[in-house]
């Protein structure tokens, strides 16, 4: 049994590997159908890095390696993005062994910077910011009521959730899905569930830990 | 010189690219592929790109040729990876890749500027075939 942050790391990591075949699926119907292998591989690497820092707690350092681990193994749009997402969360949890609410909220909204600029997208193009974004508004909303981590998680989980579920009713102007433009409406974006499951995984995670 | 990078999701088409674009160069030019990922298999690697730029640098900058969507993300997120310097001098060609990157080095071979060899990868859009 690893640390803290070696367990929240291993728990989404299944949640993406677990849910492969899906996030394929949903990238095969508007996209080139390979997010959630990608996604899996990349997370396959990271828990192989991983292995050498059970005993790590710092939670930047881990989010640096995750970071440049996604980035030379995902191979698809997603590795960049996400990628460059977990280094620039790295900045704000230098040093943090735990996660409370103020480190949180500033690692979240580092890597939706991150996403945005590595991605020049923004809210509504149907991409993973569709879910991060509203997750993050929903999250700082708990958080200025003294909301626990765990509880802003949940406002950021589901507002994650309706964000996936929004990107069924929006056409793509980004990615390989743009391609499809007004068919890729009725879909659901991959990466905006891959964010979503991520997040999910680590909300599972801290209720069993608190 | 200006160094070539060719960008592609398939190691084989960057090789292939890189292979047609030598015919036309000359024998000091660097000209690197950066296709695929290290397992073979489709992608793009933006430590791979990064690596590649680096060797393609003899000092006067490098063009790099992309093929599609994370090609863009990838080298972008490679350019995070280069000292300042090399940095500077690194840029995208918005090109076809094939017609860029045979364009990039002809143009490249003759000694001309980065900005020139970006002008006439990206003046290969134009080109026609029939």
């Amino acid at each position: 049994m690893g640390g803290y942050i070696f367990e929240a790391i291993n728990t989404i990591g299944k949640a993406i590997i677990r849910d492969k075949q899906m996030l394929t699926d949903l990238d095969a119907a508007i996209g080139d159908g390979d997010h959630g292998i990608n996604m899996a591989r990349g997370f396959e690497a990271v828990q192989a890095k991983m292995q050498a820092l059970e005993a790590e707690t710092d939670i930047g350092k881990v989010m640096k390696t995750i970071g440049m681990t996604l980035i030379s193994s995902v191979g698809g749009a997603s590795g960049p993005l996400y990628g460059t997402a977990f280094l620039r969360a790295a900045g704000p949890s230098q040093g943090k062994t735990k996660l409370d609410t103020d480190t949180a909220s500033l690692m979240l909204a580092a890597a939706i910077t991150g996403i945005k600029e590595r991605g020049k997208a923004i809210r509504g193009e149907k991409t993973m910011l569709d879910a991060l974004e509203p997750a993050y508004d929903a999250f700082m909303e708990g958080a200025k009521v003294n909301k626990t981590v765990i509880e802003c998680l949940e406002l950021a989980c589901n507002a994650a959730q309706e964000g996936v579920e929004f990107t069924k009713t929006i056409a793509a102007t980004k990615g390989r899905a743009s391609y499809l433009g007004e068919r890729s409406i009725g879909h659901q974006d991959a990466g905006a569930t891959s964010s979503y499951i991520m997040l999910h995984a680590l909300l599972e995670f801290l209720r069993g830990n608190n | 010189m200006v160094g070539v990078v060719i960008v592609s999701h398939s190691q084989k088409v960057a090789e292939g690219i890189r292979e047609m674009a030598l015919q036309m160069a000359n024998p000091s030019q660097q000209i690197i592929a950066a296709g695929g990922m290290d397992d073979g298999s489709i992608g793009t690697d933006a430590f791979k790109v990064s690596e590649a730029i680096v060797l393609a640098n003899t000092g006067d900058g490098v063009a790099v040729l992309v093929d599609l969507g994370s090609a863009v993300l990838s080298t972008e997120t490679a350019f995070d990876f280069l000292d300042d310097e090399l940095r500077a001098k690194v840029k995208i060609a918005d090109a076809p890749i094939l017609e860029g990157a045979i364009s990039a080095v002809v143009e490249a071979s003759l000694g001309s500027s980065l900005s020139a060899v970006i002008a006439t990868a990206e003046g290969a859009r134009t080109l026609n075939k029939c």
